[in-house]
Formats: C-alpha cells, structure tokens, sequence
C-alpha cells in the first residue's frame, strides 16, 4: 500500500464527483497514467503533452534565475548608482519581487483552469504550465499583482478558455495578458516606473527619482543609449523580467531546438525578418529623408542587429513566436510566420515611439494571420494535386 | 521500365523478438473462425448455418449488396457456432475442423489462357475475392469495377514484421500464376513492388517490378501507389497483399482453397519467436500454446501498429500473418512524465535519449505513455508521413466531417494503415487509425 495505491483508491472514488478533473490533474502529475491503448497502435511514443511543456519550462529557467538577479542589480544600480550583479542581496530583491509574481501567475491561472475543467468535464490540460511561467517573465518588475491578477483571469478565460482550452486558442495566451495589462495601464506599462523595482515610489528608498527607462524608450526619445553591447546581450539593463538577456534567451533556444520543442523555421525566419526591417531603416536613416531631428531618427538609425538584443524581439522569437498552438502549422507556413513576425516587430518599434515593443504586437497580428497562411499552402498542395488530375485527363 | 522508389521519411521502430527464420510444426487447430468484422462494411448473410458440414473453400456467407463475394470457409467440417453480439450482429462463426481435411474442386485453370470475365468468375465463386481490396476507401473491391491498375507489396516494413523471401520461399510457381490471373483484372498495370534485395518473386510478364527502399511506412502500398502512379478522384485502384497472390495461385494450379500460409510469431513476449504453419481463421491460443512467457502480455492479431487486440479464445484475422505478443502497460509511473525513460523509444529529444542509440531495440509495452489531448505540436506527423498530404489537417477535416475539404486534402489516397506511425508519434494520444477510418466511412455513404 504505497503512494500508487492510495491514489488509485481515491482515484476510483472521486470517480463522476466535482473532484475528479482535478484529482486526476494532481494524480497525473504525479504519476504517468496506467491507461493502454485500445485502438490503432498498439505502442505509442514516450513523448506526451507534458513532456514536451516540461521541456519549455526549463528552457525558461535560466531566464527566470537571471532575471531574478538583474531586478535586484538594477534596483541597487538605480539606488546607489553602482552595484555588483552576482550577489545574494539582489537574489533576494528580484526573488522577493519575482516569487510573488509567479505564484499570482500560476495561482490565478491554474485555478481559472481547474475550475473550467471542472464544469466542462475535460481534463486539466498543460497549457498553462507554460504560459504561468512565461508572464511574470514578460512583465515588468513592479507591476501590481492585482494588475497581474485581473489580466490572467483575461487571458485565461477570454485568449483560451472560450475557444476550448488548451490547442484551440487563437492567439498566444501568454502575450494575450501583456496586451491587456498594456492596453488597460498604459501608463504603467510603458512609462519609466515600472522597470526598475523602487521606481514607483523612490522616497522608500530615500532618492528623489529612479530613472528606469528602457533602451527603446531611450531611442524613441532620441536619447543617446548609456549601455555597452555587451550590456545589452549579457541582459544587465531594465526591461521585462526575463526578456533582457539575450545570452540567456539563446541557451532557452538552444535547448528548444536540440529538443526539436521549438521550430527552428520560425526562429531563423524572424531573425531574418528583423534583420531586413532593420537593414532597411539603416539604409533610409542614412539618406535626407530622415533628419537626425525627426522623432523616427533615434530608432531608424540604431543598428540593426542591436535591434535583437534589446526589448523583447530575441525573447518574443524564441519562447512567444514559436508556440505550436497559434503560430502557423505548416512547414512553409512557419517559414512566412517568423518573417513577418520578425519584419513587423521592427517596422513596429521604429513607426510608433509612443509603443516602442513592437514584437508583442507583431506576433499576436500574426497569430489572427497565422490560419490564413497555412490555408494557402495548404491550397497549394491541393492545387497540385488537382493539376494532376489535369495532366492526366489532357 | 521500372520505376525504383525511395523515401526519406518515416520511422522504423526497432523492437526485440523478431521471429527467427525457422518454422515451428504446430497440431492443427480443432476450431477456425471467420469473422465478418475483418472485412469492412460488410455486412454478412449467413449460407451455411449451425450443423452444416462444409468443405474447404465452401461458402460461408455473403456480403450483402454484392452477392457474388463469397467468403469461404479456411477447413472442412461442421459449422459448430454462428456467435451473434448486439442487435444480433454476426462476430464470428466457428468451424470445427475435421482430422483429414476436403477440399471443394474449383478445377484447375491456366490462368494465361483465362480472360478477365473467366478470372473475376473464378475468383468470386472460390472465395478468394476477398483478398483483393480497393483504394479509395479500403475496402473489399467490388468484382464490377475497372481499376486503373493493381498493386502488390512484396515488402512488409513494419515493426517485427515477417520476412516476405522467407514466407514465400519455393512458391515460385504458385504466385506465377496468381500474378498472371492479376494482369487480366486491369488494363492497366500491376504493379509489384520488392525490397532492395529480394529474390521470392519470379518475372511474370505484365508485371512490373519497383525495387523499395526507405523506413517504414515504404512497405505499405499506399506509400507505393503515391510514389508510382497517385490516385485521383474517381480512380479505383486495386491491392492485394504477396501472400494472398499465392493462394490465388495455388487455387489456379490445384483447384484448392488453402488458406494456409506462413505467420511470423514475434514480440518480447514469446519464448522461442519463429514462424509457423497455420489457416486463416486458426484459434490464436493454438498458435501461441505453450510459447507465451508468464506475465501480464498482450496478444496483437496483426503488427504492433496496425494490428487488433485479440486473445487465446480469439482467432487469427483474415488478413494476418502475424501475431504479435508484447507487455500489457498498465501500471503507474511515478514522474514518468518528465524522467528520462531510457527504456522506451521516442522521436522526441525532450528529456528522452532514444536518438542517441538508434540501433537499439526496444521492448516496448502498451500503456499510452500520456492523456489523450487536442492537437496541439505541429510539423511533427509530416516527419513520417511520406505522401504529398497534410496529415494533420486532414484528420482535423475528417473531424468536422467537411467533406470537400477531405476529398481536397487527399482522403482518397490513404488507409487507416497510413496514419499508424502518425498515430504513434502523436502527442496528443489521438487515434488517427479511428479517425480516418471514420472519414472514409463517411465518404463511401456521402460519395460512394
């Protein structure tokens, strides 16, 4: 009478009552299911749904332990003007800020879904598991929790449950909740409080002002950037939580790619897609048509592989881009994807200084486009297909 | 002019107990049973009854619809069980056989001097008909149809399956003549396809021969006919598996039905794998007595992927020559979700090491290795799927039963067989053989 046994009792005696979905969602953490197969095969893969989530969740946590680190670097930074990054007082800061953020994230969120599994009868599916880790990540550090709060029961509900749940959402549920706490707090979410932990009430902490702005809110402003490159790719400037480091972020891709979770076509195709947007703001930056007074100037003229180490572009490709559910389906289709993703996000940072990240904007227009271009390579296919017919009839 | 074929994509799982190349002498079976489910959608009208002796090759029912496809009985004897389920629907009916088998005399023919009507006449009326299926819709051909051509695979890829040279070895002149009857069926042609190395097949003029090589699924023939000549709407073509081409043969030469054919024992839960001799129709605890290690163990009438569930009491299908014996799964694993599973196989790389020892061979048992969800990863199916066709969106068409889009997106290019790998590699634990087979059972009722 182990463990097994005591929840394969209870398992039969929740059976048909409001406890079963999500018994069975705890019984199913715990343990992998003794169900067989029936019908068609009679052996399947190892890999299952909560395999694959799994694998993203710890492609996740190098970010997350980064930028664990770097809110409590820039909040000293921003207090005392220099700070050692690598020290137990910033853990202790960022984890003091960031814990809670998760525990909102998942709390919210897996009780939204426990509950509509419960009422719908279906399992509770793994979906948020990944999603719950992705939002406080994409986040600034001091964002009110009740914010927070509001906006995952928003894109729960509204970004996932209402199209069925997990696999039958239209947009990322992730960016769904960036969007409404965009959108509902502008203010916050843009402004230059909200990046660096203190920045909302600085007397706490006996300055008179904490000046937190991001590089891309420097660059619409025409600001000269402060940071080195090796700054912006190590991660040690203000931004979202887990968004800063790209050297972080392309160890998360590293591990999505040789576990074959990740697409690599829409990853290469994004890049390429910014890349070009950028090349192609370089260029005009560098003719009459933009005056170094023009408000378009600063972002027009940043250099445009610097593009993919600052904001959330390298974040937004690796871990937003690529979710199986909402991205385009087909092989071709992701290829399209990731380019229009990457060319919008840029185009979309550099046209609309008073909304300088661009990459949220750019993915979740491309989910809405996302069934279109998979329709039409599917229509390509049926189109040879057809044309066989004809050749052969001819 | 042959047309060799190679695909890059698919997947060969690799398990343990392949049968050896010896045959096992086993006594006959004292039941046989012909189940109607092994053939379907049809539906059988009984001609023998309960207490009617009959021979081998004698009818035993007819399909409604289409009275001239005979299924015969695979022995001689007394129809001892007529076994009806729900709404009185036939499930199987049993023969006890008698100790020195009758075979009815179909009289011997040259099938190079028979002309098309003489060959479908012949076939229907001995009851080897059956054996010859259809795309689009696998199903049993109906004898009224003109395929654009007819396809025979002689390689069988899929996990443990039995080796084609070994089972058709010395039945050079038996499938001579069964490949000749099959070039009066069509105008078109018949198609043979072998792998790299075989030499089981002797030349029969008409036939034309394509050499194979690739993973599995290059063994089944819808993979062959995409490769060779695709079908098109409104096209019919005809297959029919090597072995069967043999019975035919032998019919011809001999003026017998004997459904007798060589079936691979294989799996890790059989003391001693290896082949024997056995009818259609045989009680499987006959087959299998004796050879089954103690243990919970599931027995497949069939291959591991497309195979159906059977039991001792149960009886060897129709078409099967294979029984595959592997471990039941059902038991619990703790943290089995994201451990790594050195002992079981995956495409995936997620935590699973099986890429790195593609060699290996795995003993794999039956538990689903997850829950059942919506689709959810994509780009994954079409690693294994090698005709032009998007599986996935497919099996979503058939879901929502929109019939145009299924016929666009090429249902009738493919059998519940195809998708077995598909199904295997699935994440989301859907049953693509199920769905499929559901679509083309809406197409034959919607389009026919």
């Amino acid at each position: 009478m182990g463990l097994k046994q005591n929840l394969h009792n209870l398992k039969e005696k929740y059976k048909g009552t409001k406890m079963e979905q999500g018994f069975n969602a705890l019984h199913t953490f715990l343990y992998l299911p003794n169900s067989t197969t029936h019908s068609g095969a009679h052996i399947r893969d190892a890999a299952d749904l909560k395999r694959i989530m799994n694998t993203v969740i710890m492609a996740l946590v190098p970010c997350l332990i980064f930028g664990i680190f770097n809110a409590g670097y820039q909040h000293h930074l921003a207090i005392n003007g220099a700070a050692e990054f690598l020290t137990m007082d910033n853990f202790l800061v960022g984890a003091s800020k960031i814990i809670p953020l998760l525990l909102v994230s998942y709390g919210v969120g897996l009780g939204i879904e426990f509950i509509f599994a419960t009422i719908n009868k279906h399992e509770v599916e793994e979906g948020y598991l990944v999603t719950g880790m992705l939002v406080p990540l994409i986040v600034p550090v001091d964002v009110p929790l009740w914010m927070l709060a509001v906006a995952v029961a928003f894109g729960v509900i509204i970004g996932k449950e209402i199209f069925g749940g997990t696999g039958m959402n239209i947009l990322n549920p992730a960016l769904t909740i960036r969007a409404f706490l965009f959108f509902n707090w502008a203010g916050w979410m843009s402004g230059d409080k909200v990046w660096v932990h203190g920045g909302v009430n600085p007397a706490d902490y006996g300055v008179d002002a904490i000046s937190g702005e991001t590089i891309l809110g420097t660059l619409a402003g025409n600001g000269n950037v402060s940071y080195s490159v090796m700054d912006m790719f190590m991660g040690y400037i203000p931004g979202s939580v887990g968004e800063t480091s790209v050297f972080f972020i392309l160890i998360g891709a590293l591990i999505l790619l040789l576990t074959g979770v990740g697409s690599l076509r829409i990853m290469l195709s994004a890049v390429i897609g910014a890349v070009i947007m950028g090349l192609i703001f370089n260029g005009v930056a560098g003719t009459d048509l933009v005056p170094e007074g023009s408000k378009f100037f600063g972002l027009m003229s940043f250099p445009f592989w610097q593009h993919l180490l600052v904001g959330g572009l390298a974040f937004g490709i690796v871990f937003m881009a690529t979710d199986p559910v909402s991205a385009a389906q087909t092989d071709t289709g992701k290829i399209i994807y990731g380019f229009l993703i990457g060319f919008i996000s840029v185009m979309i940072r550099v046209f609309n200084p008073a909304f300088p990240e661009g990459v949220m904007m750019a993915i979740l227009l491309m989910n809405v486009f996302a069934p279109t271009i998979d329709h039409y390579v599917v229509q390509a296919n049926v189109k040879r297909r057809m044309n066989r017919l004809k050749t052969k009839t001819a | 002019m042959s047309k060799d074929i190679s695909i890059r994509k698919g997947l060969d799982i690799k398990l343990v107990g392949e049968a050896e190349l010896t045959t096992k002498d086993l006594p006959a079976s004292k039941v046989y049973a012909l189940r109607p489910d092994d053939f379907h959608g049809v539906i059988p009208k009984l001609i023998a009854k309960q207490g009617h002796t009959v021979k081998a090759g004698s009818p035993l029912f007819f399909a409604k619809g289409n009275d001239k496809v005979l299924f015969p009985s695979p022995v001689s004897g007394e129809v001892i069980e007529v076994k009806r389920g729900e709404k009185r629907k036939i499930l199987e009916i049993k023969v006890s056989a008698d100790l020195d088998q009758v075979y009815e005399d179909f009289g011997t023919k040259d099938p190079s001097s028979m002309n098309r009507e003489q060959v479908i006449d012949h076939l229907t009326s001995s009851g080897c008909w059956p054996f010859i299926k259809q795309r689009p819709y696998d199903i049993i051909a109906s004898p009224d149809d003109q395929p654009k051509a007819i396809f025979v695979s002689g390689i069988n890829s899929a996990p443990l399956a039995p080796n084609m040279d070994f089972v058709l070895a010395g039945k050079e002149e038996v499938l001579k003549a069964g490949f000749t009857a099959l070039t009066k069926l069509t105008e078109g042609k018949v198609h043979l396809t072998i792998g790299k190395s075989s030499n089981a097949f002797p030349q029969v003029a008409g036939v034309e021969v394509h050499k194979a090589s690739g993973k599995h699924p290059v063994g089944l023939v819808s993979t062959q006919i995409a490769k060779i000549d695709p079908i098109n709407k409104g096209e019919k073509v005809w297959v029919i598996k090597a072995e069967d081409v043999a019975i035919i043969g032998e019919l011809l030469l001999t003026g017998k039905y004997n459904a007798e054919r060589l079936v691979a024992l294989a799996g890790s839960g059989f003391n001693t794998p290896s082949y024997v001799k056995v009818k259609q129709g045989a009680t499987v605890g006959d087959i299998v007595a004796g050879n089954i290690k103690e243990g919970n163990y599931r027995i497949i009438s069939g291959d591991v992927l497309t195979g159906t569930l059977s039991s001792k009491e149960n009886f060897l299908g129709y078409y099967d020559n294979q029984i595959t014996v592997i471990p039941e799964g059902d038991d619990y694993d703790f943290f089995g979700w994201n451990k790594p599973q050195p002992n079981k196989f995956s495409v995936s790389r997620a935590t699973l090491f099986s890429f790195l020892t593609p060699n290996k061979k795995y003993d794999l048992n039956t538990n689903t290795n997850g829950e059942h969800r919506a689709f959810v990863v994509t780009g994954e199916y079409e690693k294994v799927f090698p005709l032009d066709i998007y599986p996935m969106q497919l099996l979503k068409a058939i879901l929502v039963k929109d019939i145009d889009e299924m016929e666009a997106l090429g249902i009738y290019e493919v059998a519940p067989e195809d998708f077995a790998l598909t199904e295997y590699i699935c994440i989301s634990k859907q049953d693509h053989q199920r769905i499929v087979r559901q679509g083309l059972d809406i197409m034959i009722n919607e389009v026919g």
